[in-house]
């Protein structure tokens, strides 16, 4: 019973994906009965391959994923070995909430404003020299895709970090580091060599999702980057919502495609992650110091430092436009300030506020509640002995997570014709429960080590004091976990919050949420109109990271060991 | 006759001071009986152990870390790991442990830190505690004031626990066990964090509080002056101080593992 | 002006073959219709309309809100409005909701449409059958307006209903670029104008909408016989006919806005590039749309329109209700509404949107006639009589091949 469960959730969350999964495969080889596809044939591969400029497609994918993930990683490596226990990792820690919060597309929207040759940057510069018109460059959808990869930076670096902190205590950073400063290792040298490889270990999935995820975005793409020709998944996106119905074919081999691109980048960067443990291992056996690394700690906070920037930056950017009349290049303000926008928006507003409240509220309580029966289930399975915490069985956790590593771009519109052929009509409910799909995985890679490293002596305890095991989970292990539970819900809600795909074509556009509003009003280009979504867009993931932040300390009275178990 | 024979062990004579006598048959002894206990993994013994320890009495257990002290005290305490296989019997005042849950065992657990819950205050810690058939909000309570004043901590009740220092904390960890009304306790070493002065009155504490309480106890422990505090029978098992007759199979085992 | 009749005459000539007399059915069954329509309106009561629409705009959703309260409290329809980033996501929508078998109770009622996703859905068998010119306010329909019921050379077959006109406009701000006088008059001169100020002029990259539209109107210029272009392109003459294009297309590229290297994505992102002064001129369908940019702060209060006196491209977009919907009743219900003198006034007030009337002022009541003429367009909207003559939209089939030889030409 409790065996077949373990199975069911993982299965039930990879499911969807499989069927999507299908609802592609068939067109992608020429059946489709709708569209008079009704026999197999290799012609929409032959149509896919003859796409103008469809190599550099791919290689904007293959290299939006990996530079993006490298430089990611990286990033956060160094920050960490330059700034652990130090006040700016206090504070980084506490940034990390409205970074987090906000959605992607509103953080892209946000750089455009910042580095476009009209943007806030250039007008620094142009307003004292009395420049009158922008610089004709391209620095925004540049052919290379850097200021897409750049966005895409911004946005995932605080993830890692995110995940990163979660995992550091469990490579026991304190006595590791006196222990190579004893030895002679500069701080930065002590923290790549001995803490790093055993955080790495822990965050490895979330950086696979992270370059898994890069490889096929869609909505940073449109905003950020190159057009001509675009990343392979929003020309995927282009076909499928094509006139020409015929397209649809090459759109399921192009998704096709776009999982073979995913699975490169990440076979890619697995290839990647040996190289820089062979380089580490070199380094280990020189036997190099490097004690002095004053220069180097600030050249490490470069990119994290600007990724938060840009971000602040960027929402401050947005949030000016908000309130903006006409506001001309080079203006450094806008001539004048209103209300307008706001008064219009904030109406219509309201009940996709309201749809995106309750979808992400359900799918997150859902995805948490089978999240810790699945893990629930696992850990009595195998009771864990201090010291030896359980995981999920690889073949479990390859399920719960794949929806993370599949591109959305590749089932979503098979799992689309899936559902209606089911007859289900879009309401709260389905859509909550596509949404968690994608919420579930996240929610258990935010849970699954704080839950498996909980002393299992406590519940013994609670145990021997003649509790059952549903009074010891609610009692004992819930509240102890409070912080954890509290963040694993504010991820999952943040990532229902910033569903777009799965909600247009789930919700059939039935179910508005703020980010279709989002995504549908940025079409007519109003940067004001745009600002103000985005701000609207982040204000619930916010208000869950603050809660989730705060509400422990509510909660606890303020019990000193609840700060960080 | 009395066995336990870790891993490892050499067969040896008995040394250790303790009170014999398997529970007759027929009779419904009081205390702690372990009746022909062993402990398997993949087939292979680990350990063997056939006593009575009798109410107000500790049974210390000593053996360095490996030696199954620790397989023992979950298999006790009904939380060993489905990876190893048990046989025999546990019975408490005459009732077989061995299929219970460990919610219904009655026994009361003492680990090596304090593991106070952090979200409840010292308090809330003990109400967790008290016993479902003590109802009403102020007899709870009463109860709670009562332990934490026969432990010496009046006026903790509201104190965080993360406030406390070590020796208070072991108090409210051993008041908590209490206040439960165990049939008998076991301890997993919880003296060692301690310092040498507050380790002694800790354990003074404990062990009269075993006595005046009449219920058996084993203490797993690799100190010697815990052992000789307990003022109990003591088993060693593992290292060099392996005691008694090895099983065959265990004496085979160990001396293969020995090349 | 040659050119210009030869076209709409042969729209007209396509216009009876495919179809019509059809405004004159129209008239003749009035009172049967009538007592129809009734029945319509009684069926219509309760129900729900999910009408799928280019969410873009907050004049335009405004618009549509308006409406829905509107036909609520008058007919006791409720009508969502499912704002959509592109059109073409609604008819994939029927088209997977077909693929799936679900022959009745889609998700959409009523799709704002023209063009090319119009032809896609009529060809698929996405449309509910005609049903536009028995609905009561089509005898204010301006029906000598060829667009209205031929949409791009295509007859409609009463399977949508106008909504709206749109006329091809340039615009562009006096304060940096000097009085639209001096403005290009035509695709050549614009040619020049952008050789002489480079960078300063782009055009959405096909298959935007407005940037295909923009290369039908430079073909429609360049080419040869215009009339080639009203029937379906043939893989013969394509290269042929289309070559004039592409030689203008090379020549400009150049000079264009990035050197041509990336184009906007769509005519709002060209309005804010005119907005920061990144680009100088650029053109919409919407005649009122610089002004009602100018009221919401998006331009400065200097941009002015004009348009090419040989003719730009015009078409009408139109409501259009899928095979498999729900509410047809109330579908109905509302796109009458949509054709009713009081919406369409509403419509083209650019305090509200500005989008140009499919009426025919001479078939409206007096009162109805005045109150379009007392209408304030705005200092940057052309009066009707200046707006010049509509160039007919070609066949679609011309629109996918140019759209899949830009791609070729410079998408890679």
């Amino acid at each position: 019973m409790t065996k077949a469960f373990n199975w069911l959730v993982p299965a039930l969350l990879a499911l969807p994906v499989a069927i999507g999964l299908v609802g592609v495969v068939l067109p992608a080889f020429g059946y489709l009965p709708a569209l008079g596809g009704a026999e197999f044939s290799l012609d929409a591969f032959r149509r896919l391959l003859a796409m103008p400029g469809l190599s550099t497609s791919v290689f904007l994918s293959l290299a939006g994923g990996l530079v993006t993930t490298a430089i990611s990683t990286l990033g956060v490596a160094l920050f960490l070995a330059a700034f652990h226990g130090t006040a700016a990792e206090r504070f980084a820690r506490r940034a990390l909430a409205p970074l987090l919060a906000v959605p992607h597309a509103a953080a892209a929207f946000g750089l455009a404003f910042l580095i476009a040759p009209s943007g806030m940057l250039a007008r620094l510069v142009a307003a004292p020299l009395g420049i009158a018109r922008p610089p004709d460059l391209l620095i925004v959808g540049d052919p290379l895709g850097l200021a897409m990869m750049a966005g895409l930076i911004a946005k995932e670096m605080p993830f890692l970090l995110l995940v990163a902190f979660a995992a550091l205590p469990q490579a026991d950073p304190v006595r590791r580091m006196r222990l190579a400063a004893s030895l002679g290792y500069g701080r930065m040298a002590a923290f790549l060599l001995t803490v790093w490889p055993g955080v790495y270990r822990q965050i490895r999935l979330p950086v696979l999702a992270v370059a898994a995820y890069a490889s096929g975005v869609v909505d940073v793409a449109l905003i950020l980057g190159p057009s001509l020709p675009a990343p392979l998944a929003v020309r995927i996106v282009g076909w499928m919502n094509d006139a020409d119905l015929s397209l649809r074919f090459v759109a399921s081999a192009g998704a096709l495609l776009q999982l073979g691109v995913t699975a490169a980048v990440l076979l890619a960067f697995v290839l990647g992650e040996r190289l820089a443990g062979a380089l580490r291992r070199r380094q280990t056996v020189t036997g190099n110091r490097m004690p002095r690394d004053g220069c180097a700690r600030l050249f490490a906070m470069l990119p994290v430092g600007l990724a938060a920037g840009a971000v602040f930056l960027g929402l401050v950017a947005l949030a000016l436009w908000s309130f903006a009349g006409f506001w001309g290049f080079p203006d450094l303000l806008p001539r004048q300030l209103g209300l307008a926008t706001w008064m219009r928006s904030l109406p219509a507003a309201a009940g996709p506020l309201a749809t995106t409240f309750v979808v992400a509220i359900v799918s997150a309580g859902a995805a948490l509640l089978l999240v810790v029966w699945l893990l629930e289930s696992r850990r009595k399975a195998v009771r864990a002995t201090v010291g030896r915490p359980a995981r999920l069985p690889p073949a479990v956790a390859g399920l719960v997570y794949l929806p993370l590593i599949v591109p959305q771009i590749a089932f979503l519109f098979g799992l689309q014709v899936a559902i209606i052929s089911l007859g289900l009509t879009p309401s709260l409910l389905l859509l909550s429960a596509v949404h968690l799909v994608f919420v579930a995985p996240y929610v258990a890679l935010a849970l699954a080590d704080p839950w498996f490293a909980l002393d299992p002596r406590y519940e013994q305890i609670a145990a021997s004091l003649g509790h059952g095991t549903a009074a010891t989970l609610v009692r004992v292990r819930l509240p102890i976990l409070t912080r954890a539970v509290l963040t694993a819900l504010a991820i999952g809600f943040a990532t229902s919050v910033g569903q777009y795909l799965p909600t247009l074509l789930i919700g059939a556009g039935r179910l508005p949420t703020i980010t279709t509003e989002a995504v549908a009003l940025a079409a007519g280009g109003n940067r004001r109109v745009i600002g103000a979504y985005a701000l609207l867009q982040t204000l619930l993931p916010l208000l869950a990271f603050t809660l989730s932040g705060g509400l422990p300390r509510l909660l606890s009275g303020g019990r000193a060991g609840m700060k960080r178990p | 006759m009395n066995r336990l024979a870790p891993i490892g062990a050499a067969a040896r004579p008995a040394t250790m001071r303790s009170t014999p006598g398997k529970a007759e048959a027929g009779a419904t002894p009081a205390g702690l009986v372990l009746d022909g206990v062993e402990i398997r993994l993949e087939g292979r013994s680990l350990l063997a152990l056939d006593r009575t320890v009798l109410p107000g009495e500790t049974l210390t257990v000593m053996g360095p870390s490996g030696s199954g002290k620790s397989t023992l005290f979950a298999f006790l305490a009904g939380f060993l790991d489905p990876a190893f296989t048990a046989r025999g019997r546990v019975l408490l005042d005459g009732r077989d442990l061995t299929g219970l849950s460990p919610q219904a065992r009655r026994v009361g657990l003492m680990f090596q830190d304090a593991l106070l819950f952090p979200h409840m205050s010292v308090g809330g810690n003990l109400l967790f505690a008290v016993p479902g058939r003590v109802k009403g909000r102020k007899l709870r309570h009463a109860a709670v004031e009562a332990m934490l004043s026969d432990v010496g901590l009046d006026g903790f009740f509201a104190r965080d626990p993360a406030t406390l220092s070590g020796g208070q904390a072991a108090r409210v960890a051993l008041a908590r066990t209490l206040i439960a009304e165990p049939r008998a306790l076991l301890l997993d070493e919880p003296f060692s964090p301690l310092d040498q002065a507050l380790r002694a009155a800790t354990r003074d504490l404990v062990f009269d509080r075993i006595e005046a309480r009449n219920i058996p106890a084993i203490l797993v422990t690799h100190d010697p002056a815990d052992a000789k505090a307990a003022r109990g029978a003591i088993v060693e098992i593992g290292g060099a101080q392996a005691e008694l007759q090895a099983t065959p199979a265990a004496a085979a085992a160990g001396s293969r593992a020995a090349r | 002006m040659v050119r210009f009749r030869s076209v709409a005459m042969a729209v007209m000539s396509c216009l009876a073959l495919a179809g019509a007399g059809r405004p004159a059915e129209a008239a003749g069954s009035a009172g049967a219709a009538a007592q129809g329509w009734d029945a319509v309106l009684a069926e219509a009561r309760g129900e729900t309309v999910y009408f799928d629409a280019w969410g873009g705009s907050q004049n335009i959703n405004d618009y549509i809100a308006w409406v829905g309260s509107e036909v609520s409290d008058r007919f006791d329809i409720t009508l969502k409005h499912v704002k959509l980033d592109d059109t073409a996501s609604a008819v994939a929508t029927v088209l997977a909701e077909k693929a799936a078998g679900k022959g009745e109770n889609g998700s959409i009622d009523l799709i704002w449409i023209n063009g090319e996703n119009f032809a896609s859905m009529q060809e698929n068998g996405l449309l509910a059958e005609g049903f536009a010119t028995a609905l009561p306010n089509w005898r204010y329909v301006d029906t000598r307006n060829p667009t209205v019921t031929v949409d791009f050379t295509l007859p409609t077959r009463g399977q949508e209903s106008p909504w709206g006109g749109a006329k091809l406009v340039f615009f562009s701000d006096t304060a940096r670029s000097g009085p639209v006088d001096a403005m290009p008059k035509n695709a050549d001169e614009l040619l020049a104008w952008a050789k002489a100020h480079p960078g300063r002029f782009s055009y959405p990259a096909p298959p935007d909408f407005i940037g295909s539209s923009f290369l039908k109107q430079v073909l429609i210029e360049k080419v040869a016989d215009p009339a080639v272009l009203q029937r379906p392109v043939d893989d013969a003459n394509f290269a042929a006919v289309t070559q004039p294009l592409w030689d203008w297309l090379d020549a400009i590229r150049p000079v264009l806005w990035r050197s041509g290297r990336d184009h906007p994505q769509n005519y709002p992102a060209m309005k804010q590039l005119l907005a920061d002064g990144e680009l100088d001129i650029i053109f919409a369908f919407n005649p009122a749309e610089a002004s009602s940019a100018i009221a919401a702060g998006e331009l400065p209060d200097t941009v002015r329109s004009f348009t090419f006196p040989g003719g730009t491209l015009g078409n009408t977009h139109f409501v259009a209700i899928p095979y498999n919907s729900s509410a047809k009743a109330a579908a109905q219900v509302v796109a009458d509404f949509l054709i009713s003198p009081e919406a369409q006034l509403r419509k083209e007030d650019p305090r509200y949107w500005g989008d140009p009337t499919v009426l025919a002022m001479d078939r409206l009541p007096p009162a109805d006639r005045d109150a379009f003429a007392e209408i304030d367009r705005g200092v940057a909207t052309l009066p009707p009589s200046k707006l010049g003559p509509v160039l007919a939209e070609p066949h679609p089939s011309w629109m996918t091949r140019i759209e899949e030889e830009w791609k070729r030409r410079y998408g890679g």
